[in-house]
């Protein structure tokens, strides 16, 4: 009993040496106050219209804490604002639980849908049947193809052979003669399909090398392995922005010369873009992906508004050279590109 | 009398065997493994109705009940498994490598689906047989031979997939023969009244009779009690300790590839990277259901309501238009609140039998 008492002493001793530490030990830059500042310079998201208070639902194929569908996410809540809509956001990576999480919005009876077709043969059913219990869907990121097909007014994003075909161009102007394509998650049909993208119009060699994406350790021995053992490798594609700065930390270790490039954006590929560590970063622009889906479901519902002319609505793919970067350093800080 | 429940005695003069007295009905509901997980089924149903207008939607309930379904085929026995005193790390991966088997031998040799449904069957359960004779003959832990066939599944899916389809995912079987007839077996559904039955839901009822069937009815149901209770003494008194423990295994595999052909002939492609993560989460089901992780207790009826748990848990969060990322925390607490709530009555039931 006694031991029990001091120990919640202790704690509490040390509790408000925390306190006291976090008050009088300020930094004048950078921090929470600076986001906050930031955030009040921003303006307040109010409502721009006067329609009804619809419901739009958006269910993704997105892991657990995944950066790119963060800035998704921000997008579409950020037209949600405006266009005065309850937004929801769901996710599941296995495609079984994503089609559960369709037929739950369904039951729900929203007014608009946003799926990513992923997985679309997972979807199929699921998103016809939405459609015909009336229930405008857009497709969003992934299954351009197959969007249509189901009944869905328009797709919204980047073709991911277009974007390798993009990024192959690119490794032939630089004089490239070897390149690896770092899959970072085996059984993504898109993430094959950027690889294959790279392969066509890519003069020189490409190379896949599958990495386990969620043990970032284990993708950077991965690289710097590949790297010691062929030094003809003189061009990395990794195919998400944090695998970027891993790949240039594998490339340092192993020595290698090797120019490192990557599909997607953040603040790091941004910073490191504008420094010169990386060659280039190729943009899908994930803030209008779900930006423009609540958008067009809005105007849908307004006004009957279908974007694309039964085309896909392409975001990307969105060359950023050092040029460019700078400009959207503070973008990427924010959260939105 | 049920194995695993205490033995009953009052505290009456030992005229007769202890085991022929006669136990009030409350205190055989007492001893049941499942009580505790009912009561909390109970009180998350009543939550989540009162938190999120649409749960209590017939459309709602029967899409948590498939959810739990999917679930609930796999947690029966893999509850058999842990009564049995044994764990299967491979059973979430299983789920695809069987879907993956019966696609691929279907397309590849251009036969009738049905060939690959039944060469998947076998392929399924010699894996389970392989895990079971691995166990028995190294005597090595459960949970390092199945984490080995877990991460080797892994690989096996991702690499045929590759090496004979060219893709991630296996090609469409749609269109093929005997397709529509699997289909209604594996993965159709009908509409009763209001609420859309899915065929899983009919599968699971029917598991959760026949493992319950053969937990409290047969000499079998009595060994996986006995072999999960103490090897060494079943052993002693003439349990055929590794014929129980390798079909137990067999029986994990036998709804792994139910759960596969349903997820197949509800699809028509089978993504090769799916399924890791989801044996924690038939394991979970059936721990919410009174499994003790010890072996010895439990039962296929606990299982089924910590499958149910789980499916409105997941689906109810999102009724609730809460933010997902929120699941797992819930899952957590859920698993731990069961777990201790479980424990809280297995005492007072012991206690009052005394």
């Amino acid at each position: 009993m006694a031991r029990a008492r001091t120990g919640v002493r202790a704690l509490g001793a040390v509790l408000a040496a925390v306190l006291v530490a976090s008050l009088a030990g300020c930094s004048s830059t950078g921090g929470k106050r600076a986001e906050d500042a930031r955030k009040a310079q921003a303006a307040a998201g109010k409502a721009a219209v006067s329609t009804p208070r619809w419901t739009f639902s958006m269910v993704t194929h997105s892991g657990d804490g995944d950066t790119f569908w963060d800035i998704v996410q921000r997008g579409a809540e950020e037209a949600a604002a405006k266009d005065n809509i309850n937004f929801l956001y769901s996710k599941s990576d296995e495609g079984q639980q994503q089609a559960q999480l369709v037929q739950t919005a369904i039951d729900k009876k929203v007014d608009g849908l946003i799926v990513t077709l992923a997985k679309p043969d997972a979807m199929k059913d699921v998103v016809k049947k939405a459609v015909a219990a009336g229930i405008p869907v857009i497709t969003v990121n992934s299954g351009s193809e197959e969007s249509k097909a189901f009944g869905a007014l328009t797709h919204i994003g980047q073709n991911e052979t277009v974007a390798g075909e993009a990024v192959g161009d690119e490794l032939n102007q630089r004089d490239r003669k070897k390149a690896v394509c770092v899959l970072h998650e085996q059984g993504n049909v898109g993430h094959e399909q950027r690889c294959a993208g790279v392969k066509k119009t890519f003069d020189g060699e490409v190379e896949n090398l599958y990495v386990e994406g969620t043990n970032m350790p284990d993708v950077q021995a991965s690289i710097e392995a590949k790297l010691q053992t062929d030094r003809s490798i003189d061009a990395v594609v990794t195919l998400g922005a944090p695998f970027a700065d891993t790949a240039v930390k594998a490339k340092r270790s192993a020595g290698s010369k090797a120019e490192v490039v990557t599909f997607d954006l953040n603040a790091k590929v941004a910073a490191a873009v504008k420094d010169g560590t990386l060659g280039f970063a190729v943009d899908q622009q994930p803030y209008l992906q779900g930006y423009e889906a609540v958008d067009l479901l809005w105007l849908y519902r307004y006004n009957a508004d279908v974007l694309g002319g039964g085309l896909p609505v392409l975001t990307g793919p969105q060359i950023i050279t050092q040029a460019d970067a700078g400009a959207l350093e503070d973008y990427t800080k924010r959260g939105t590109r | 009398m049920t194995a695993g429940a205490p033995p009953a005695g009052t505290g009456q003069a030992p005229a007769a065997d202890e085991r022929l007295l006669h136990t009030s009905f409350l205190r055989k509901l007492l001893g049941r493994p499942e009580l505790g997980s009912v009561v909390g089924a109970a009180a998350v149903f009543l939550f989540f109705a009162l938190v999120a207008d649409s749960f209590l939607q017939a459309s709602s309930f029967s899409t948590v009940l498939y959810a739990s379904s999917t679930i609930g085929i796999m947690a029966v026995p893999v509850a058999l498994l842990m009564i049995g005193g044994e764990f299967d790390l491979s059973a979430g991966v299983l789920v695809t490598s069987s879907a993956l088997v019966s696609s691929m031998v279907s397309y590849q040799m251009t036969a009738n689906v049905w060939v690959g449904v039944l060469v998947s069957l076998l392929v399924t359960l010699a894996i389970g047989v392989f895990n079971g004779v691995l166990l028995t003959r190294t005597e090595l832990p459960s949970f390092i031979i199945t984490l080995g066939t877990f991460l080797m599944l892994t690989g096996l899916n991702l690499g045929f997939t590759k090496l004979i389809s060219g893709t991630v995912s296996t090609k469409s079987t749609a269109d093929m023969e005997g397709f529509s007839s699997a289909k209604a077996l594996f993965a159709s559904e009908f509409t009763l009244g209001e609420v859309t039955v899915k065929v899983t839901i009919l599968w699971w009822i029917g598991l959760v009779a026949l493992a319950t069937w053969i937990l409290l009815r047969t000499r079998f149901g009595n060994w996986i009690y006995a072999v999960g209770g103490g090897a060494d003494a079943a052993r002693a008194v003439g349990v055929p300790v590794a014929r129980t423990k390798i079909l137990l295994y067999t029986g994990v595999a036998f709804a792994a590839w139910i759960s596969g052909q349903h997820l197949l002939f509800s699809f028509d492609v089978v993504q090769s990277g799916e399924g890791v993560g989801n044996e924690l989460i038939y394991i979970i089901a059936a721990v919410i259901g009174g499994c003790l992780i010890t072996g010895g207790y439990g039962s296929a009826i606990g299982s089924a309501v910590g499958a149910f748990i789980f499916g409105m848990t997941s689906k109810g969060i999102v009724y609730a238009e809460w933010n997902p990322d929120w699941f797992k925390f819930f899952l957590g607490a859920m698993l731990l609140l069961a777990t201790l709530l479980n424990a809280w009555v297995r005492k007072r039931a012991e206690a009052t039998t005394r």
